[in-house]
């Protein structure tokens, strides 16, 4: 499942996150934020528009991610804290 | 590098050695705030070489008596930068930076509260080997919360002395101040050989966290509650348009007395010297050059700190990125981000404070494509020409019961700006080069209170950049447009007005030539030379044109359009101020900001071309429909 696909309030686990080709700067921009394997993440918030941007829940931190941005991200519920 | 052992500066004034201290952190972390802690007003502020990032150095003179040299780095998420301004921090850490010498010590700052993201960054920079110093900052708010912290372990398992500051507290950078001043910089100690084996930073952090750092809950409540009515769809909306209306009221109307009441001000005083020289061309050139100029750029400084007080507020409130956050889709639906917004709602103000506003657009394509649009907002300098215009040529009639024709006009005109500004954004993205995704990916940061002196000293510096930078231009082109409309002096027996003779009177006659497709008599030809100061300037140029002057000009100038051009060209020259290019003011401010002069001349030239056309089909259209 992909980040970008989660239930408003829902939480999961980070699997990984996927480059978009070679070289993909937002995946590792990603990565460097804290989106690494096992990592809880919620969603919190959807924007007024067609519900993007998403407001993700990571850590401490809060990051408006577009949905191509989250789409790179997999994720699991299973076992989600 | 062993630094302790490298050779110290000499401090030139003192003899002593100075220190040289670099701030790194993740953005938010309070960097800003404990720079101007520790630096308060000895700061100074350039651009690095080549590029528009704000280089922000201070100093402060440390117990000892030693000096020391603050150098604040643009915040950055990690060393794998992104962004220009992530690149200068990333050369400068590693000592690549071309103009910048190898920082003594490193001082890297981090949230207290949020430290699963801002530790990966310590650890990355850690890596480096230099000698490094971590300030645990917003220590207030991490206890506030529970937050418990063993800053002796912590600072055992990163090799790195740990301080604890309060940024915003009067005295909350003492230990960091002498922590520095009592121990030379030196490499990074040892560290558990338990984290060698970790795999990746985000496992180092999770198991110095684990080991150090005890914290009830994951968010604070607050910013939960908040975040759930401003983020809200409806609600989160509305408050949005309440914060947009108060900003664009302010800068709009409140700033208006101001800069009049600066306009006159600065014109009774060239008035007054004026008086107490004989007349003749140093006593014109003193009051219709210098102090008219001087005028012109102080009159723009309420608007521009009006407007500042607010984004400085919201920035450091942390709503800011919020409002971006809610416009995000639908300014990206024209090619924009959610932070254009506010820079282009100022615009309507004034262009100048718009575009100085965009420095809070971290992709530099987007920030660019915002500037070049910002001149397409209706900005309140046109407001005087499309008020002659209209009150001389449209009738004041009732539409559909309640409309009122002249409101439709300038409604339309507005309308117009916004329009085109949609349309050039996006051939601005078909044309670009560099076609990779823009991203947002943006922290929306906890909550803050505004700290004033924080607040005062973002002020101080806008203000200044804009009256030492911008302002040295703006007034010097004032004087030169003054000489183009006043030498040569009139021949004796002169029959038409002084300008007529002078060689703006020259340039606008031959410009007749090209403008008269457009319906523009040469009387406009000659107005629009001196009216590149400022778009409000041409009607008054306009009056002295048709040699009206003193009390009652505006409204004998209204009779006089109203009686000798047709209505063809009145639309004419309402089109073309729709996109206007001529304000120097402008065009200046955009080759301070983007440090270009390629971006003025293609600034320039696309409004230019879309005026000639805009005006062209008006005209041409009217006349064949018999206007
Ligand atoms: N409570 C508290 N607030 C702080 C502290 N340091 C900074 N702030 C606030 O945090 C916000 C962001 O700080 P700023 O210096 O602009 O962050 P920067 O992005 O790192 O430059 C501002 O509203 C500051 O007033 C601190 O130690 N305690």
């Amino acid at each position: 499942m992909l980040l970008s696909e989660l239930a408003m309030g829902a939480s999961a686990t980070v699997l990984e996150v996927n480059d978009n080709g070679p070289g993909d700067r937002i995946a590792q921009r990603l990565r460097d934020l804290g989106f690494v394997t096992g990592e809880p993440v919620r969603l919190v918030a959807r924007g007024p528009l067609g519900a993007d941007p998403l407001l993700v829940q990571i850590g401490y931190t809060r990051f408006a991610l577009r949905r191509a941005e989250a789409a790179r991200v997999t994720i699991t519920t299973e076992a989600a804290a | 590098m062993n630094a302790a052992a490298a050779p110290l500066r000499m401090d030139a004034s003192h003899g002593r050695a100075q220190l040289q201290v670099a701030l790194v952190g993740n953005p938010n972390c309070g960097k800003t705030a404990l720079f101007n802690l520790l630096t308060g007003t000895r700061q100074k502020v350039a651009n690095y070489a080549g590029v528009t990032i704000e280089r922000k150095e201070g100093h402060y003179t440390a117990p000892s008596g030693r000096s020391v040299r603050v150098l604040d780095l643009p915040g950055a998420y990690s060393l794998a930068a992104t962004s220009p301004d992530e690149a200068i921090t990333r050369d400068v850490v590693m000592g690549q930076h071309m103009q910048e010498a190898v920082p003594d010590l490193i001082v890297c700052v981090a949230d207290a509260t949020n430290l699963r993201l801002h530790l990966r960054f310590v650890l990355e920079i850690a890596q480096l080997g230099r000698p490094m110093l971590l300030a645990l900052n917003m220590m207030d708010a991490a206890r506030r919360r529970g937050i418990r912290i063993d800053t002796a372990s912590l600072s055992q398992m990163l090799g790195m002395p740990v301080v604890e500051t309060v940024a915003v507290r009067h005295g909350g950078a003492n230990a960091l101040i002498e922590r520095m001043d009592s121990t030379q910089p030196s490499p990074l100690a040892p560290r558990p050989s338990s984290l060698a084996a970790l795999p990746d930073l985000h496992a180092e952090v999770r198991a110095i966290l684990a080991a150090t750092v005890s914290i009830p809950r994951r968010t604070a409540a607050v910013d939960d509650a908040i975040d759930r009515i401003v983020l809200h769809p409806v609600f989160g909306l509305a408050i949005l348009a309440v914060v947009m209306f108060l900003i664009f009221q302010a800068v709009f109307s409140w700033a208006t007395p101001l800069h009049d009441g600066i306009a006159d001000g600065i014109q009774a005083a060239g008035n007054w010297i004026g008086d107490t020289l004989p007349a003749g061309a140093l006593r014109s050139l003193l009051v219709d050059g210098v102090f008219a100029g001087l005028g012109t750029v102080l009159a723009f400084l309420p608007q521009i700190l009006i407007l500042f007080l607010f984004i400085l507020c919201l920035e450091e409130s942390g709503y800011l990125p919020r409002a971006a956050f809610l416009l995000d889709r639908m300014m990206l639906s024209a090619g924009l981000t959610g932070r254009s917004f506010i820079p282009l709602l100022s615009s309507f103000a004034c262009a100048i404070p718009g575009i100085m506003a965009t420095r809070s657009i971290p992709d530099p394509r987007d920030r660019l494509t915002t500037i070049l649009i910002a001149p397409l907002m209706t900005c309140s300098a046109r407001l005087p020409v499309y008020a002659l215009l209209i009150a001389a040529f449209i009738p004041q009639r009732t539409v559909l019961g309640v409309f009122n024709l002249q409101g439709i006009v300038l409604f339309t005109l507005y309308v117009a700006g916004i329009v085109s500004a949609l349309a050039v954004a996006w051939v601005i993205k078909r044309l670009r080069r560099d076609q990779s995704e823009h991203a947002l990916m943006m922290e929306l940061p906890s909550y803050r209170m505004p700290h004033p002196r924080d607040i005062a000293i973002g002020l101080y510096e806008r203000g200044m950049i804009f009256v030492k930078r911008v302002g040295g231009v703006i007034l010097a082109l004032t004087v030169l447009l003054w000489f183009l409309s006043s030498f040569p002096a009139p021949p004796a027996g002169a029959s038409e007005p002084a300008i007529h003779y002078s060689l703006a009177g020259m340039i606008g006659r031959a410009l007749h030539a090209i403008f008269s497709p457009l319906g523009f008599n040469w009387q406009i030809c000659i107005a629009l030379v001196p009216g590149l100061a400022a778009r409000e300037v041409a009607v008054s140029s306009l009056a002295t044109v048709y040699a009206l002057a003193g009390e009652g000009a505006d409204s004998g100038l209204q009779a006089v359009v109203a009686s000798q051009w047709s209505l063809a060209t009145a639309l004419s020259l309402l089109a073309w101020y729709v996109f206007a290019p001529m304000c120097i003011s402008t065009l200046a401010t955009v080759k301070r900001e983007t440090g270009s002069m390629r971006n003025v001349v293609v600034l320039a030239g696309y409004l230019f071309g879309l005026a000639y056309i805009a005006s062209l089909a008006t005209y041409q259209i009217a006349k064949a429909i018999g206007a």
